[in-house]
């Protein structure tokens, strides 16, 4: 909403010094968002003044017309002597009043207006256009023809109300009575407390039988509907400047006296408004539901098929208006046009106004069906003052007599379904409850009545909500009026104590700590956006079947390349490597921890549950059926150097042990044991593929593959364009959240007994079930066991590997001997023989 | 050995004549001060403190003297020989210091060499920052609760008093997520929540009251990516549920948040708005964290972060709607509660001064890198 403040002091006696930024801070503090103060005119410097043109010359020698006029601007230049100026405009002729800018005058913009020679002649000024005046359009195309009873030389700063502040609201759509300066006006009053004239406070006559017919069949819809006839409207009346220029100041564009005059109301009151030309009504205006598939074509031209529950005005034919949002083509006001053959101006003459009031669901509805947003539904959707249609009618009904020399007809139309004021009862002191202030019965009266409620009572009060509140509702609605106008900045601090928390929760802290570790690790975190296509599980080489393959998918994505929720976090991060990549940074280290969407393989619908009460637990867990399964995945993608060479020596490339070692980072951090053997999964090489498998032991153990780890299939690598040989690991991260708590190991103050053991296997046997067996058979002594070196060679044998570990025994109670130590290390050696077919190296 | 000689005569043995000894130490001193190196110190030691030394050699000689001759003897060579081994000692110290020394001289490297073996990882600086926030308010006895990013309506919206075709639930701009085959358009009921203020509603479900909650989270609207807008993008939202609490105590929540986060002197200011899950409603404002304020009517200093105005719009805040307890189970007459919620896309920026939300979406690790572990 934008308010003029020359406009805005029509209601409110603000001090004479109060400048715009005043005004917002006042508003800004009872809660209206006065997002800017736009200053007009602020650079402007005269004379600028009325102008008649006496002669025009017609140059025709340039590349388009030019015009060299006299104008007499009267004693304005000092000569009174007419002013020779040049024009390029041709919209006015000899005699016309026009707006003249003259030499030493500055124009918005700080465009200095000085005599120049220019088309061969001296202009001495300027004839104005609107734009160069800073009005904004006003439909005129060209400069601006005064109507003829400004006198030359007036100040046409001040005539054209040229200097003015405009606050701009972005009006919240619980405040639809802002939209209109009777509701600003009244913001404005009470923020100063000053008095307001209610511009809706004007004598109306009451209903009567001789006004044009109107039949509401639809009363819930249209609760209200009040008719009124001028006729004797002169074609040719135009707008008057202060008018044209409230309108344009407020936003909106001049168009016809009868439109301006409707559209200056609902600005004045808020209340939608809409004139009929009688003689194109047909019989009765109703009002109805339309009937599903009814067809009107609206003002602006579009042809629209209606659903049955638009609300519809209609004559005997159908529908002439979507009620609310737009009216009809068939019914409106005919521009003023002059007959080609007799020159007399015809348009219309008499019209009908329509003030209503209509359902504001109903009219939200309509609107956002046909993708139809007004000034009209924007209001009503944010409720209308029902009780101001009688005031808007006579308001324009006054207007049009007024301007367009129409004849106000006596009958007066009003459909009215029978309404209660609503009324909402609290305790004295429910604002000083919400707030934590004591504000006092007597503060509280006085707010609630500065709103426009009536109050009475003493301990409970019995509050009735003025007419253009349909937003008050509630207790709490009546205390944020009370505390809002004692002001939010009045209010005081004070810090409640929250009960003993309990902290974070295992999940919370191991999603910290997997971030902390991989982030220590070398990783940097990349949050991607969970949208993918369908085609990325081809370019991962999914099987057919591959559940990753089933997926959540958006009826309205940003894209339709990525209309589906990731059901794997590699996408996402392999495109950010990608990204990294191309853009100069080659070794990368990324990570990311995040949802993934999993449908469930029985899909059912949310049912809207009711607001007026806890659902039943049956009813939570049927919402909670309806959504796909949802948790949080671990993926890390490496590519480059993974230790870069330097002056230390040589650097190492990422390959897949790193991306098997961020499984076992993570894991470390959840505390869950994780199993690592050889696996074979789509996006991964089929030899350098690690599959991660949570073992749970006990009584029941059981094993859960969480992911996979190592280098990407090669055809991975190019389907998606990634450098060689990347690689990447993705875990089930929610499924390595555990509460177990970490037993404290005993540590024995006795010596060590080391122990090193190679043994050769075949070269498919894994590691790791070669160190199960050692483990196993080396019994409780064997304090840890390392890996230190794996061996191939001719001297081995072809398909043999060699692996070296060194054992450390340990017993709690005695220093080992070297046969005890000797025993362990070959019982272990003996049982990995039995399982792997390892030989002793050596032996 | 033959028996003492009663009339032996010390003074006859030539080497433990007192000047003969003096000579001998004055001489093993002055070859292990003129020793400059270990290797010449022992060279030195051998010939001056050895087995075969003069000195102790005359040492020898004492077994010969006379008795009373013994003594005397005895206490010169010993004395001279304690000068000689203090002197070598000494020396020692000396020259192992000094060898020392020329060892770590030998030793000092060029410590200004790069060293970046192992590039850094960082964690990203959204996930640091609600980290953060959350710990302000854990340490204040708040618990972290969350709840699902694919969310049901009725949490979405209807529970926090979205009523259907509410202007406020237009102005969301929603992904809606499929339904069943056979279901079109937006009848699965499910949505991209478009807020963490669902889990407001989660959160009173599960738990009794008192509630003190903060809940940080992904939430998604459908916005084009750029500049200043992203579809994804983060929230934390603070709900306490308690008896009697007041739109005081939101003030004062949000107070200690900001000094929390920003420092001591920061300042905050609410201005009535409206949501229909909070009545009363505000805009919670913080004094800009960039100018403090000292643009406010200073041209000469215009700050870009706050446009000048001085503050900085943090989020929107308010009394829970009682009819949001009645939809979760809380009686309204019993208890009060309050909720805040802000986007931390927009405190990362303004807070660590970024320019372009593009960075904080793409991953390019030269922008996450710097933030390292924490914020």
């Amino acid at each position: 909403m934008r308010v003029p403040l020359s406009w805005l002091r029509e209601y409110v006696d603000l001090p004479a010094a109060a400048t715009g930024r005043d005004v917002q801070e006042k508003l800004v503090g009872v809660g209206l968002e006065v997002e800017t103060v736009e200053q007009l005119g602020a650079d402007l410097k005269g004379p600028l003044v009325v102008g008649q043109v006496l002669t025009i010359e017609e140059l025709t020698e340039f590349k388009k017309p030019i015009r060299f006029c006299t104008v007499d601007v009267g004693q304005a230049n000092g000569t009174d002597e007419p002013q020779e100026i040049v024009c390029g405009a041709r919209n006015f002729a000899v005699g016309d009043k026009v707006v003249v800018v003259l030499p030493g005058a500055v124009l918005p913009g700080g465009f200095a207006i000085s005599a120049r020679k220019t088309y061969g002649k001296k202009s001495h000024g300027m004839i104005c256009s609107g734009d160069e005046l800073g009005m904004g359009d006003d439909g005129s195309g060209g400069i601006i023809v005064l109507p003829p009873e400004h006198e030359v030389g007036t100040d046409a700063i001040e005539l054209l109300e040229l200097v003015d502040e405009v606050l701009d609201i972005a009006v919240t759509p619980d405040r639809g009575y802002c939209l209109s300066m009777r509701g600003v006006a009244r913001e404005t009053a009470t923020a100063y407390g000053l008095p307001l004239r209610d511009p809706a406070l004007i004598d109306v006559p009451g209903p009567n039988a001789h006004g044009y017919q109107v039949e509401v069949s639809d009363p819930v819809g249209c609760d209200r509907f009040t008719a009124r006839t001028v006729t004797g409207l002169n074609p040719e009346a135009h707008s008057p400047i202060w008018l044209k220029r409230r309108l344009q100041k407020a936003g909106m564009r001049p168009i016809s006296l009868a439109v301006d005059i409707t559209n200056y109301v609902m600005l004045e009151l808020g209340q939608p408004l809409h004139a009929y030309d009688r003689s194109r009504l047909e019989g009765a205006i109703g009002v109805r539901r339309a009937e599903q598939g009814e067809k009107i074509t609206t003002l602006e031209g579009a042809k629209r098929v209606l659903d049955a529950a638009d609300l519809v005005i209609t004559d005997e034919r159908g529908p002439i208006g979507l009620a609310g949002v737009m009216g009809g083509a068939h019914t409106e006001i005919a521009d003023a046009e002059p007959d080609p053959e007799t020159g007399e101006v015809k348009g219309t003459t008499d019209v009908v106004i329509e003030a209503a009031h209509f359902d504001q669901l109903s009219i939200a509805r309509t609107a956002r069906r046909h993708k139809l947003s007004s000034e009209a539904s924007k209001r009503f959707e944010r409720g209308v003052d029902p009780e101001a249609t009688s005031a808007a009618a006579q308001r324009t009904v006054d207007l049009l007599v007024l301007l367009a020399g129409g004849t106000a007809e006596a009958g007066v139309t009003e459909v009215v379904a029978p309404t209660a004021p609503r009324t909402i009862t609290i305790p004295a002191d429910h604002p000083d409850k919400v707030a934590g202030v004591a504000y006092g019965r007597e503060t509280v009266v006085r707010r609630l009545q500065q709103v426009g409620c009536d109050v009475y009572g003493q301990d409970a009060l019995t509050v009735t909500v003025p007419s253009w509140r349909p937003d008050l509702t509630d207790p709490n609605d009546l205390a944020e009026e009370v505390i809002r106008l004692e002001g939010y900045e009045n209010l005081p601090s004070t810090l409640p104590s929250a009960p003993e928390g309990m902290g974070l929760t295992q999940r919370q802290r191991t999603h910290r700590r997997v971030g902390i570790a991989l982030a220590g690790a070398g990783y940097v975190e990349a949050l991607n956006y969970p949208f993918i296509g369908e085609h990325v599980f081809d370019e991962l080489l999914l099987d057919a079947e591959d559940s990753n393959r089933r997926v959540v998918k958006l009826v309205n994505p940003l894209s339709d390349e990525e209309p589906a929720l990731r059901t794997t976090i590699l996408p996402g991060l392999l495109a950010a490597l990608r990204r990294n990549d191309s853009r100069g940074s080659h070794d990368l280290a990324l990570f990311e921890t995040g949802t993934v969407f999993h449908p469930r393989e029985e899909q059912r619908t949310a049912v809207r549950l009711p607001v007026d009460r806890r659902p039943t637990e049956e009813e939570l867990a049927g919402l909670d059926e309806a959504l796909p399964y949802q948790w949080r995945n671990v993926a890390v993608v490496l590519t480059g150097a993974r230790e870069q060479a330097g002056w230390w020596g040589k650097g190492r490339p990422a390959d897949w042990a790193d991306a098997v070692e961020a499984a076992r980072v993570v894991a470390r951090e959840t505390g869950v044991e994780l199993t690592v053997r050889k696996g074979q999964y789509g996006p991964w090489h089929p030899g350098r593929c690690a599959e991660l498998v949570v073992v749970t032991e006990g009584p029941e153990r059981s094993e859960k593959v969480a992911g996979y780890a190592g280098e990407l299939h090669p055809r991975v690598i190019k389907a998606l364009g990634l450098p060689a040989r990347t690689c990447a690991m993705e875990l089930e991260l929610d499924a390595l959240v555990t509460d177990a708590v970490l037993q404290a190991p005993r540590i024995s103050t006795f010596p060590v007994a080391t122990q090193d053991v190679a043994l050769v296997v075949d070269a498919d046997v894994p590691a790791v079930e070669v160190e199960a067996a050692l483990r196993e058979g080396a019994g409780e002594l064997l304090e840890s066991l390392r890996l230190f070196d794996v061996f191939t060679g001719e001297q081995l044998g072809e398909g043999k590997k060699s692996l070296a570990y060194a054992l450390r025994f340990r017993a709690a109670d005695r220093t080992l001997t070297v046969d005890e130590a000797s025993a362990a290390r070959d019982a272990a050696a003996a049982l990995a023989g039995e399982r792997t077919g390892a030989v002793v190296r050596g032996a | 050995m033959s028996a003492p000689n009663k009339s032996y005569d010390p003074v006859e043995v030539e080497a433990l004549k007192p000047e003969e000894i003096e000579r001998m130490r004055d001489e093993a001193l002055a070859a292990f001060a003129a020793a400059d190196s270990l290797d010449a110190l022992q060279a030195a030691k051998v010939a001056h403190a050895g087995g075969t030394s003069p000195l102790s050699l005359a040492n020898r000689e004492i077994g010969a003297l006379p008795p009373q001759a013994k003594a005397e003897a005895g206490k010169r060579v010993g004395q001279a020989r304690a000068a000689v081994g203090r002197g070598l000692a000494a020396r020692q110290t000396e020259l192992e210091a000094e060898r020392d020394a020329r060892v770590l001289v030998e030793e000092a490297v060029d410590v200004t060499l790069p060293y970046d073996r192992t590039p850094a990882g960082a964690r990203h600086p959204l996930t640091t920052i609600m980290e953060r926030v959350a710990d302000v308010f854990v340490s204040m006895g708040y618990e972290v609760a969350e709840g699902p990013e694919a969310e049901v309506e009725w949490f979405n919206f209807d529970a926090l008093n979205f009523v259907p075709d509410h202007p406020a639930r237009q102005m969301q701009d929603t992904f809606f997520v499929e339904g069943p085959e056979g279901t079109s358009g937006d009848e699965s009921g499910v949505v991209l929540r478009t807020h963490t203020s669902p889990v407001q509603a989660r959160a009173l479900l599960d738990r009794e009251p008192p509630v003190y909650i903060v809940c940080p989270g992904r939430v998604y609207r459908t916005d084009e990516l750029d500049a200043t807008h992203t579809p994804v993008f983060h929230q934390i939202e603070l709900l306490a549920v308690d008896e009697g609490l007041t739109m005081a105590d939101l003030k004062g929540t949000l107070d200690h948040m900001v000094k929390a986060l920003f420092g001591p002197d920061m300042k905050t200011r609410l201005r009535p708005n409206y949501f229909p899950f909070t009545e009363p409603s505000a805009e919670m404002d913080m004094v800009c964290y960039v100018c403090r304020g000292e643009s406010v009517g200073n041209p000469d200093r215009p700050c870009r972060t706050c446009g000048s105005e001085g503050w900085i719009e943090l989020g929107g805040c308010g009394m829970v709607n009682p009819r949001v307890l009645t939809a979760c189970g809380v009686d309204p007459e019993k208890y009060s509660g309050f909720a805040f919620g802000f986007g931390i896309e927009r405190m990362l920026m303004f807070r660590h001064n970024v320019e372009d939300m593009r960075d904080m979406v793409e991953g390019d690790v030269r922008f996450t890198r710097p933030f390292g572990m924490e914020i």
